[in-house]
């Protein structure tokens, strides 16, 4: 209980990030991959310039709810999702990949 | 006060949001190169409370680059002067920044970029193991460096300003000009009529304007979105702290190139350090201990002595990460509406060439020719300038 006010205060020292395979992990055994939203084009359909850059550079980058890609790099190695607030850092949920929210 | 505290008019020639370094001296230029003295800076907190009060107060201009080479040596240009055309004193201290090399490989690159440095007319010096001793007899010279220093590579007119006093002067000579600065004062929406501006709605009320200028650093994403603007920035924690302050014993700022980790020592004696981001997007304007430790572990691989000293804070800046590392000045696809952000963790050292090309771009309507490699259409075009050749993960920067 402690613990869960601490993270949603953003009163902690390190995330503790719960890897829906090997559960609580410190943040030190994960990388971070990114916007778990942005969504690649659909292969072999016409694709023009704009779309495509939208993909590649452009972010929602929002101030609060942000589903986002971690890598248990140095655990499982599995990739999973997150959503975590960007304004107090709490990780409201993690997921495996093929779950959406 | 250094400054008036005036209520906002009902309407300005040009509204610029943010009240950080940037902000001010866009401000600034707007009043004294173009003559556009009904001027607005709004800021939500109060003046120098973001990453003009957070940063560890490096100027360089050692790039590889020729449009950032160009740039932000116009603006160590402008610093050797600014204490006096502020009549402010900003405590510009080009002691000189040393980025050290740690293989062969990597003093190639130096060599290279130091080059590319003197091709632009800026002064750059490769320098060997021995001379690095000299400098910095203190550094990890034994057998068992884990990543032994090779020589590096000196910026002499590289240095430091005192951050505050920057955003200080520049506030207390926008506002002999006229500018209003106006504090606790959020932007929570535009007015935009036909694809043009006519106003901004704020938590003071409605301000008339033809002309709005974004200079909110890591919000840059929060208003574009109310100008239903995606853009290609992430915001990212950078932390950074100082130790408890000791006696004189590093002059110039160094870099350790073996990772990232920079260090300089302030007038007051604390060692100030810097380096990665926290890594993941945040707007807390706070980190957590793995990325100090793992900066100082830096630190202290490169200067063992710095084992011995307490770190006295840490805080952490909102950065505005854009996707090639390098700054956006331009125009929007709304008229009137100006965009000045993607700053990474180089704003500081920016701020008066920032400033300078930004108001040109607002007052003329067209980019300054310094800063037209920063336009935002290079994400579509492809003219990306990505110094580093890192791509699209701003957070691995």
């Amino acid at each position: 209980m402690k613990k869960a006010l601490e993270q949603k205060l953003g009163l902690v020292d390190m995330l503790e990030i719960k890897c829906p395979y090997c559960g609580d992990r410190s943040q030190n055994e994960f990388s971070y991959g990114g916007d778990a939203t942005v969504k690649r084009p659909e292969l072999n359909s016409e694709v023009n310039d704009l779309e495509w850059d939208s993909f590649v550079y452009y972010r929602d980058n929002p101030r609060g709810k942000h589903l986002e890609l971690w890598h248990h790099i140095s655990g499982c190695r599995q990739w999973f999702k997150v959503h975590r607030n960007t304004a107090t850092h709490e990780i409201i949920q993690t997921l495996e990949m093929q779950e959406d929210l | 006060m250094a400054w008036r505290d005036p209520e906002p008019k009902k309407e300005y020639d040009a509204v610029i949001i943010g009240g950080g370094g940037h902000g001010l001296a866009t401000a600034y230029y707007l009043a004294k190169n173009y003559g556009i003295k009904n001027v607005a800076i709004l800021e939500k907190g109060w003046i120098g409370g973001g990453n003009i009060g957070r940063n560890t107060t490096i100027l360089r201009s050692n790039y590889l680059h020729d449009a950032n080479n160009l740039f932000y040596d116009h603006g160590m240009q402008m610093w050797k002067d600014l204490s006096q055309e502020l009549n402010y004193n900003v405590m510009y201290s080009p002691r000189g920044i040393l980025n050290l090399a740690h293989s062969d490989a990597q003093m190639n690159a130096y060599s290279r970029r130091g080059n590319s440095m003197r091709l632009n007319g800026i002064d750059a010096s490769l320098i060997g193991r021995e001379e690095v001793k000299k400098m910095i007899p203190f550094a990890d010279f034994t057998e068992n460096a884990r990543f032994p220093i090779f020589g590096g590579l000196l910026q002499p007119i590289g240095g430091t300003a005192r951050h505050d006093a920057v955003a200080w002067g520049y506030a207390r000579a926008a506002d002999d000009l006229g500018v209003d600065i106006i504090q606790h004062c959020e932007v929570n929406g535009f007015d935009i009529d036909d694809g043009k501006v006519s106003g901004v709605q704020t938590s003071r009320g409605n301000i008339k304007t033809k002309k709005v200028g974004l200079c909110v650093a890591g919000s840059t994403s929060i208003l574009a979105e109310k100008l239903n603007m995606t853009l290609p920035i992430e915001a990212h924690v950078l932390q950074a702290c100082v130790s408890e302050p000791v006696k004189p014993m590093l002059d110039g700022v160094v870099t350790f190139g073996a990772g990232h980790f920079y260090c300089s020592q302030s007038d007051k004696g604390e060692m100030v350090m810097g380096g990665d981001l926290d890594g993941y997007n945040s707007y807390a304007q706070r980190g957590n201990l793995p990325t100090i430790q793992h900066v100082l572990t830096e630190g202290v691989a490169l200067f063992p002595n710095l084992s011995r000293l307490k770190v006295l804070r840490t805080w952490g800046g909102i950065m505005d990460m854009s996707m090639d590392g390098s700054p956006i000045i331009d125009r929007t696809h709304i008229d009137g509406v100006y965009l000045n952000c993607g700053w990474c963790y180089g704003g500081f050292k920016a701020t008066p060439v920032s400033g300078l090309t930004f108001a040109h771009t607002i007052a003329t309507n067209e980019p300054h020719k310094l800063s037209l490699p920063f336009k935002l259409d290079r994400f579509h075009t492809g003219h990306l300038l990505d110094e580093k050749g890192l791509g699209t993960k701003t957070w691995i920067s």
